[in-house]
């Protein structure tokens, strides 16, 4: 076929159909606080990479729940691992494990 | 004489204030106008936050309201105010001389087919939170048969301009969650999700259950009300409704959508409320005479008001209401007809 050099853009829209179910429970079986985020925002406010490059633990939720996976990484890529973020969340949630489970289930192809 | 005090209405609300005004050494008519008292919670299976059996709740204020005379079947076919008391002529034909009236006449469920964009009553495998508890209840409903995924919208008749109904029903958050929790307990590999504007769990032990959805049974919560629901050609539902914390549109496939139908005004309260000419407010419960100091009195002598009737309420609340309204009751009554022999006055005749 003669590649006219038009591409489709990438849909926007979330589709939990293509949410990876295994991936995810391997992800909760290393940190099972993974369930109880309430998207509260706490962490991303205080991120210290997040005021010079895009850094969101939030986002990098919303992303995996939504089945987008590549983009979480994305938003975990300047992480530090500084840990402020888990002297933040009112859930408790180990965020500094946390971060480093997401890149470490969701890093394998 | 003792005074007569007519109680519209056989829920929780009318049986606790009949078990109260009882107990106080007054004449209690309790009418109810289906055939069974219990109203909403006789439907119920469980409840939220701790998932107590309805049964046992119903059980307990079913004997508290023991030795009142019930009359099921009944409504109101005409009221009218004499000197003091109300006149009031039943459907049974027996006409009661009411010294005092209290209306508890409660909620109706919204109807979810007037919200047709979910679908409920055109596609099979959408259903509302009281069919999920008859399903509780009974153990069998053709729409359920393992389902895989499973959803829960919430807001359905409640912060709704466009259907009339402004007021949040308050009860629906809680109960959405509990249900969450027991479909997962009996569907132990379905996904739940719920689709919700905010979460409004005020009540104790509310917020425990919502950390408990999340974190024993995985309930993944999405902020964004559903918008649109249609129907696949294998039966299942795909449902549209934007992630609104991601800020994206969200598709997803569901076997089931459970709609949180709202509390809206009871339509046989209303009309026992044109009977007696009661003031009702724009959201369509009734108007109380002081507000939030006296919430249990109507703007009219002599009549009272409990539960659903003044606006959502958990059962907690109602019946607390309920027994608020029987002190109101018994105030009136002691100063309106101070000469009555009623339990009080026989102790202090008796000392």
């Amino acid at each position: 076929m003669v590649d006219f050099g038009f591409t489709l853009v990438p849909s926007s829209r979330i589709n939990l159909d293509l949410f990876d179910k295994e991936k995810y429970e391997e992800l909760v079986s290393m940190e099972p606080d993974v369930r109880i985020c309430m998207a509260c925002g706490s962490c991303t406010a205080v991120c210290t990479a997040g005021k010079f490059v895009h850094t969101s633990l939030r986002e990098a939720m919303e992303d995996i729940f939504n089945a987008k996976t590549d983009n979480a990484l994305e938003s975990l890529r300047a992480c530090q691992l500084c840990g402020k973020c888990a002297m933040v969340c009112p859930r408790g949630i180990n965020t500094r494990h946390l971060i480093m489970s997401i890149t470490k289930v969701y890093s394998k192809k | 004489m003792k005074n007569n005090i007519l109680i519209i209405g056989g829920g929780p609300a009318g049986l606790e204030a009949s078990a109260q005004l009882q107990r106080m050494g007054y004449n209690v008519i309790l009418i109810e106008k289906s055939p069974k008292l219990g109203g909403h919670l006789a439907k119920w299976d469980r409840l939220f936050p701790d998932s107590v059996p309805a049964d046992e709740v119903l059980g307990s204020l079913l004997r508290g309201a023991e030795g009142v005379k019930c009359f099921t079947d009944t409504d109101v076919r005409a009221i009218n105010r004499l000197d003091k008391s109300y006149n009031v002529r039943l459907t049974n034909g027996i006409t009661v001389l009411s010294d005092a009236v209290l209306v508890a006449s409660g909620f109706d469920l919204f109807d979810a087919v007037k919200k047709e964009e979910y679908g409920y009553g055109i596609y099979d495998q959408v259903m509302t939170n009281a069919d999920l508890e008859a399903y509780f209840k009974t153990g069998s409903d053709p729409r359920i048969e393992h389902p895989g995924r499973i959803g829960f919208a919430h807001c359905v008749g409640s912060r709704d301009e466009k259907a009339g109904c402004r007021s949040c029903s308050k009860v629906c958050c809680a109960t959405a969650v509990k249900q969450a929790i027991e479909v997962k307990q009996a569907f132990p590999k379905a996904e739940v999700y719920c689709f919700y504007m905010d979460l409004r769990l005020f009540g104790r032990h509310y917020e425990d259950i919502y950390l408990k959805a999340q974190k024993e049974y995985g309930v993944r919560f999405i902020r964004g009300r559903v918008a649109e629901v249609s129907e696949n050609y294998d039966g299942t539902l795909l449902v549209k409704a934007e992630d609104t914390v991601a800020g994206k549109p969200l598709k997803v496939t569901l076997d089931l959508l459970v709609l949180m139908a709202g509390m809206r005004p009871s339509a046989s309260g209303k009309a026992i409320g044109d009977l007696l000419e009661m003031q009702v407010e724009e959201d369509g419960y009734f108007a109380v005479r002081g507000g939030i100091a006296a919430g249990q009195r109507s703007p009219i002598p002599g009549i009272f008001l409990a539960g659903a009737a003044t606006g959502p309420k958990t059962l907690p609340e109602t019946l607390a209401d309920a027994r608020a309204a029987a002190m109101e009751v018994d105030r009136y009554l002691t100063e309106i007809f101070p000469d009555a022999k009623n339990y009080k006055q026989l102790v202090k005749e008796r000392w």
